[in-house]
């Protein structure tokens, strides 16, 4: 039963991946007919189509047809910007431990449907079993790592300050706000993992574009998500094309930083410059390795550090 | 109005000290020399008077500054060592401090602010940020940098007009402590104070190339923001100016850090010390002319103090004294340019046209020079331009709140978030307030107050990286983002 539901598709499960066909294999006379997938978009908690009504196919690299997955417009991304604006609020102003659960929360959800994740990242990324499972654990792992730091970063980077005069100073690391991404092109769960986990842990709501060509394993990230206690509208996924979506995302008014890792290199001085009309953060990385030590330099990208002073005295 | 007890005599410090001399050119690679752009006169905003004529930059001479900060670079002071790096910005730190009255009295001379601003604030505040860096040069590893920072290599430095010398300050002394070498303009009205610094780096033997400076307007600071040796770009100045340098090196790869304009809130609840927050309103406000991108320019005051609050204000407020900036009486000195003053009036007739009511004290302005009274506007909506706009100028725009709540959604509701201010008693009250506050520095039961080991910075269009304190060694390493911005 699991290896039929395992992508939702019809796609053969055993052939390898590079020698797959482009045709759907037939069921057996009284074989059940597997229950497919819609893969929608999810904004504000909700996963709707894209009011576009747009949809695109998604192939596996063989080139046979995965799904048709929706085509988010100007004005999803309008929508998704707003529902992370108001998603701000709540999340930024939840305990660090309570951020650290959700995160950790996350990787539960995704541990448990490990094989669903390895199956949909071995079709988008023709991946083999091993390898795309492989995968899906530094996912969960990724999760659990940046868990963990939702209650330290700020004993680690903040502090009191050691000023000239009767006050009492310290500093402390706040979330910039909207962060728009574009996520990694190539990896498509754990890719977007490791440059999404590293801004909402610091409170920080989201509007990723996913992979344009390989969408389909985050959508259902997304359903682990809505079961994680994860706030609505905290991430917002956008699927379709990156070359539509990024300039409006660079230069959306409400959006607070810009994190170009997904973005073709040709594609980045445009909206880096889109970018400077709200002077957004632009983080945008010469080089990703989704398997390399992620560090804490994508944590310190999307903080503010507020600086309070208060006289001392009796 | 009321009446005063005593005349003050006037206690003038003497232009003298300032030791003004006829010229100044430019500082490249340890010399002084004419810069081959065009010759001005810098003037005394106080009196119109030419201060100096200076022999400004123009492209070429940026070209052999930024050749010369390479070759710094990569030569001598790669090479030096963090301890020896920290001893020359001991010994600037140490000959600010020797030569502290000389620079307020330049300062005042050429920026119009009061001398007790310049002596007690910018100067002394100026030789701390060189004392503050210099000790973290040879500390690096230990910053939570990672094992072995490196610097960035050249920094392109643009600095405003409202701290001459503390802003060149807040700029070199970190750069040069990273290891990186500097190529600085100050603005063309106030170049003095920067220049009299570049004589003391000069003395104080730093190899040449490690500091530039070039006096000139914005095709100078265009030059250098677009030169491809220049590899970090650090600016101080308005959001506008700061988006065009932020959209000009999007294709280049280099560091940016921006500090940019304000609108600050400062929020009176009505359990506040009422006469202290008084205090800090004048001194959030006026300070500096209001010259001031953290100023506290919308004064958010609750309700039920209203009338308290401003009543105690304008009785404050005719005690200020404004005039020559020289004399050490003086709380309100010199608007710094005929251009600002145009700016400023200009803003506070759009306050007079959307209907709010403007109020100044009794207060004679000198026939000469660029002169604006202090003015409250009350009745101000949140939609008026006094409300939203940066005035850079001695003008308060008082909004009024009845809930807390209130008082963040108005506070927030800016573009900016450099700085906001809160005064209450209730400590609760006070972290509830500065966590919901979207500013980069809260000053709280108190206002406008500067240390160099304090992160200075903006949230949103105010800018980002900070300056100040560890986080301030961020701007100038390549630290892979280890710290916070």
């Amino acid at each position: 039963m699991p290896s039929k539901v395992k992508t939702g598709l019809s796609r053969p499960a055993k052939t390898t991946p590079n020698k797959s066909t482009a045709v759907a294999r037939q069921p057996a006379t009284g074989e059940r007919i597997a229950v497919r997938k819609t893969y929608k978009l999810y904004i504000g908690g909700a996963f709707p189509r894209s009011e576009s009504g747009r949809s695109y196919p998604v192939y596996d690299r063989a080139g046979a047809l995965l799904a048709h997955a929706a085509q988010a417009s100007r004005k999803d991304l309008r929508d998704a910007v707003s529902a992370a604006r108001k998603a701000f609020p709540g999340w930024s102003g939840a305990t660090a431990y309570n951020r650290g659960q959700i995160l950790y929360r996350i990787a539960e959800m995704l541990e448990g449907r490990r094989d669903q994740f390895a199956a949909e990242v071995a079709a988008a990324e023709g991946l083999s079993d091993s390898q795309a499972a492989a995968q899906v654990d530094a996912a969960v792992d990724r999760w659990v790592w940046y868990a963990g730091w939702a209650d330290k970063y700020a004993q680690v980077v903040g502090g009191s300050n050691p000023v000239a005069g009767p006050y009492f100073n310290f500093s402390t690391p706040e979330p910039t706000g909207v962060v728009g991404l574009i996520a990694p092109q190539d990896s498509s769960l754990l890719g977007f993992v490791s440059v999404v986990a590293p801004a909402l842990v610091t409170g920080n709501t989201v509007v990723v574009i996913a992979s344009s060509q390989r969408p389909l394993p985050v959508v259902s990230l997304a359903e682990a998500l809505a079961t994680s206690d994860l706030p609505g509208g905290v991430l917002n996924l956008l699927t379709g094309s990156v070359t539509e979506l990024a300039p409006w995302l660079a230069a959306h008014r409400d959006v607070n930083a810009l994190d170009l890792t997904g973005a073709e290199t040709g594609a980045r001085v445009a909206l880096a410059e889109a970018a400077a009309d709200t002077v957004k953060r632009v983080f945008a990385p010469a080089e990703f390795d989704p398997l390399a030590e992620p560090g804490i330099a994508r944590l310190g990208a999307f903080v503010e550090t507020k600086t309070v002073w208060h006289p001392t005295g009796v | 109005m009321p009446s005063t007890a005593f005349e003050y005599a006037p206690a003038p410090e003497s232009r003298d000290i300032a030791r003004l001399k006829p010229s100044y050119g430019i500082f490249v690679n340890g010399e002084f020399r004419d810069g081959r752009g065009e010759a001005i006169k810098t003037i005394n905003p106080a009196d119109e008077e030419p201060l100096a004529e200076v022999a400004e930059a123009n492209a070429a001479d940026v070209d052999d500054a930024v050749a010369a900060a390479r070759k710094a670079y990569e030569g001598t002071w790669s090479a030096t060592s963090g301890a020896e790096r920290a001893k020359y910005l001991f010994r600037i730190a140490r000959a600010i401090q020797e030569r502290a009255r000389e620079l307020a009295v330049l300062e005042s001379l050429d920026n119009g602010k009061p001398i007790r601003e310049s002596r007690d604030v910018d100067i002394p505040t100026a030789a701390a940020h060189f004392f503050y860096y210099a000790g973290w040069a040879d500390k690096l590893q230990y910053a939570g940098l990672g094992p072995a920072p490196r610097p960035i290599g050249v920094a392109g430095q643009v600095i405003p007009w409202n701290f001459p010398l503390l802003m060149a300050a807040w700029k070199i002394a970190p750069a040069l402590a990273t290891g990186n070498t500097v190529v600085l303009k100050p603005a063309e009205t106030t170049p003095l104070t920067a220049l009299t610094l570049a004589e003391i780096i000069a003395e104080c033997d730093l190899p040449p190339g490690v500091v530039n400076i070039l006096p000139g307007g914005p095709s100078v600071g265009q030059s250098i923001v677009d030169h491809p040796g220049v590899d970090k770009i650090a600016f101080t100045g308005s959001t506008g100016v700061g988006k065009m340098i932020q959209k000009s090196v999007a294709a280049s790869g280099k560091r940016v850090s921006l500090e940019l304009g304000g609108k600050a809130a400062n929020i009176i609840f009505d359990d506040a010390a009422i006469d202290q927050a008084i205090e800090g309103i004048v001194n959030g406000i006026f300070f500096n002319q209001g010259h001031v991108c953290c100023a506290g320019s919308r004064l958010l005051v609750q309700e039920s103090v209203h009338e308290e609050v401003i009543a105690g204000l304008q009785e404050r407020l005719q005690t200020l004294r404004l005039g020559d900036p020289l004399d050490k009486n003086t709380d309100i000195g010199a608007i710094n340019s005929s251009a600002q003053l145009a700016r400023v009036r200009a803003l506070a007739d759009s306050g007079d046209a959307e209907g709010a009511t403007r109020w100044s004290p009794d207060c004679p302005l000198p026939d000469r020079g660029f002169w604006f009274p202090p003015t409250v506007f009350t009745g101000v909506s949140q939609a008026n331009r006094i409300a939203r706009e940066e005035i850079f100028g001695p003008v308060l725009s008082v909004l009024t709140f009845r809930t807390p709540a209130e008082a963040i959604e108005k506070a927030n509701n800016t573009p900016y978030g450099l700085s906001a201010g809160i005064w209450t008693e209730k400590g609760s009250r006070i972290l509830w307030a500065a966590n919901k506050l979207r500013a980069g520095v809260v000053w709280a039961n108190t206002f406008n107050r500067f240390d160099p080991a304090s992160p200075f910075g903006g949230y949103k269009e105010s800018g980002f990286g900070r300056e100040g304190g560890r986080h301030g060694l961020t701007s100038y390493l390549e630290s892979e983002g280890y710290l916070a911005q």
